[in-house]
């Protein structure tokens, strides 16, 4: 939407009819001379389209083909004809066949569901505790405001792997303080169990992700204007009140971006299950989301094919459910 | 969506500008909004509770790195005992021949061409969208936006089987091409472009006799200078963490980023006699210090950058 008011904006500017009167232009800009029908102002848009073919070229060989590539490898399947896939292989056309043996998949659709309770549960979680993050910041002293936002930011500065890991190392019976902690309070916790091994990427995923979302939704708290809360408190509200009716509503369009992100990143889960499964392989299986699922086909069954239908078919899933949250978060408007 | 759609100018114009100081000011202004007396307590407290949260495992971590094998096991894990961080430095350094060096070696590099190229080929483009106007710019601003839509996971497998055709797959090459085209950072240098560089100076440099070319390398990368930053730490922070690329791209050893390095590691720990704990550990916050060091130091513009992010 943005796009479309810049683009108008730039259009509106280029300055074609008050450019300087031909003569002067011409001798400036094209000093070398050109064909007749080439005139001065298409030869300089062609050189500026030409600073975009770099990043075209790169694009259409990195994104667009293998894109392209996706489409067309679900609909074949490959197979080897001498015994332990040394003779050559066979591809045939196979239609929707991968389509329809992965919409059936049960342990595809497991992982899917899995990945879909995680994101209820944790997004929605993400997203609170940020904006209650994000006014608390709001309301305290400034100074206080820049050192703790420096100290809550810094597990997004941490690479994800290392946060995994370090959670991975506090669950730890044998090195992590929290059975010991967990101990002392009477509990008998094993966080790499079946029952509380989401619990324990959720946490993993809300401490990872808290900074980096309160920080949107803090910038856009930033801009709302300062009066509207003068005027409020003349009103005699309360500051809760202020915050629930005013700030809440003006950071609804952050809040809708940053859950989408979520959304999206949780769907397609697999780094961490991934470093989970080092130190616990029997809890966390090998398809135990979707994007682990298409790893293992692809590369440790070595079936391409289904595994690109796969990728196809969670495609479309992320852009179903981030487009229903878009309508969802967006309806509740007044 | 209208409140959104006004922080890109607001973000560019502050990062124009000199931002620290004026920003300081609006928010003293702002000041007023503090809450008072018993709730301010609270506030606080809270704060405190989820500052602590987000700290303590570092925390850990770093204590955890000075610490022998023995009392990494049987010592309070939040608080130091013997100090043993350099043994566990050299430990890690030597292991196998210096592997992790070599890691984090491959980590510099992959992350540090693949942002140069990006940088240019993304601020190139951005600028040729922003300030010409020519056909087929609707359609490359129309493709730069379909791709937000693509999830990451929808590429890996065909990205795969294109490499092995180009002969790509394992080499530095896989690492580096691909993160070079990102379409996100063309957007960037879009609406930075948009915002720094004004039109009547291009016309200025043209009358002077500057060829197109010349006008873009010598005036429109410097002013610039800002979106480059910008889209040169994104990148090198987002391709110092990348796990999952280097896992389906790089087979040998020898090439694999430190992410990956530890990945092995920690895999390996669980099912050898070797305990490499204090290895994974180690190497993690090693690993860790030069993001934390980068991101801190490079605040201002990193964070316009996600503000930017954040509208796609």
């Amino acid at each position: 939407m943005s796009v479309n008011t810049q683009d108008h904006h730039t259009t509106a500017r280029e300055p074609v009819p008050g450019s300087p009167p031909g003569g002067r232009a011409r001798s400036g800009s094209s000093p070398r001379g050109r064909a007749p029908f080439w005139n001065w102002r298409t030869a300089q848009s062609v050189k500026g389209a030409s600073l975009t073919f770099p990043f075209l070229a790169g694009f259409a060989l990195f994104v667009i083909v293998p894109v392209a590539m996706a489409l067309r490898e679900s609909v074949y399947t490959t197979k080897s004809t001498g015994g332990l896939g040394f003779g050559g292989q066979t591809v045939s056309f196979a239609g929707f066949d991968n389509f329809a043996a992965g919409l059936v998949d049960g342990s595809f659709w497991s992982g899917m569901l899995r990945v879909f309770l995680y994101a209820l549960v944790v997004v929605p979680l993400t997203q609170v505790l940020s904006l209650v993050l994000a006014l608390l910041l709001d309301a305290a002293r400034r100074r206080a405001a820049a050192q703790f936002r420096i100290l809550l930011l810094l597990p997004y500065m941490v690479p994800g792997v290392v946060g995994t890991m370090v959670w991975i190392f506090q669950y730890s019976p044998t090195v992590g303080p929290l059975t010991p902690f967990f101990e002392f309070l009477g509990l008998d916790v094993n966080f790499f169990s079946s029952s509380m091994v989401w619990t324990s990427m959720g946490n993993l995923a809300v401490w990872g992700s808290l900074g980096f979302t309160m920080l949107i939704l803090y910038g856009s708290l930033q801009s709302v204007p300062h009066e509207i809360f003068e005027a409020a408190r003349l009103d005699g509200a309360s500051e809760l009140r202020i915050a629930w009716s005013i700030k809440v509503p003006f950071v609804r369009g952050s809040l809708v971006l940053t859950s989408l992100l979520s959304i999206i990143g949780t769907l397609q889960l697999f780094d961490q299950p991934l470093l989970f499964r080092a130190v616990t392989p029997e809890t966390i299986t090998r398809d135990f989301t979707p994007a682990m699922m298409i790893y293992d086909q692809a590369f440790k069954v070595g079936n391409l094919n289904y595994a690109t239908a796969l990728s196809v078919i969670l495609a479309v899933v992320v852009g179903v459910a981030s487009a229903i949250i878009y309508r969802f978060i967006n309806r509740e408007e007044p | 969506m209208s409140d959104t759609t006004l922080v890109p100018d607001a973000a560019v114009g502050e990062t124009a500008r000199k931002p620290g100081r004026r920003r300081r000011r609006v928010d003293d202004y702002s000041s007023v909004a503090e809450a008072r007396g018993a709730s301010r307590w609270v506030v606080l407290g809270v704060l405190v509770a989820l500052a602590l949260y987000a700290v303590g495992p570092l925390w850990w971590l770093v204590v955890a790195v000075t610490k022998n094998q023995r009392d990494l096991y049987t010592t309070n894990g939040l608080w130091f005992s013997q100090f043993n961080l350099w043994q566990n430095l050299g430990d890690l350094f030597t292991y196998q021949d210096g592997i992790f060096v070599r890691w984090l070696w491959n980590t510099v590099v992959y992350a540090g061409l693949g942002s140069l190229g990006l940088t240019l080929v993304a601020l190139a483009a951005g600028y040729g969208i922003a300030k010409y106007k020519y056909r087929g710019r609707g359609l490359t601003m129309g493709l730069i936006i379909a791709s937000f839509l693509i999830p990451g996971s929808l590429m890996i497998v065909p990205s795969f089987i294109l490499f092995v055709n180009l002969g790509l797959y394992d080499t530095i090459w896989a690492m580096i091409l691909p993160g070079m085209f990102g379409s996100f950072s063309v957007y960037l240098a879009k609406v930075y472009a948009e915002g720094a560089i004004p039109t009547e100076l291009m016309e200025a440099a043209r009358i002077d006799g500057a060829g197109e070319y010349r006008i873009f390398f010598s005036m429109g990368l410097r002013m610039l200078s800002t979106a480059g930053a910008t889209i040169f730490l994104l990148h090198f922070v987002s391709s110092w963490n990348t796990f999952m690329w280097p896992l389906v791209f790089l087979k040998g050893v020898e090439k694999w980023p430190v992410m990956l390095g530890m990945y092995s590691w920690l895999s390996r720990g669980t099912d050898s006699t070797v305990d490499l704990t204090s290895l994974v550990l180690t190497g993690s916050l090693i690993s860790t210090i030069p993001m934390v060091v980068l991101m801190i130091a490079m605040q201002r513009y990193w964070r316009s950058g996600v503000t930017l992010g954040s509208l796609k």
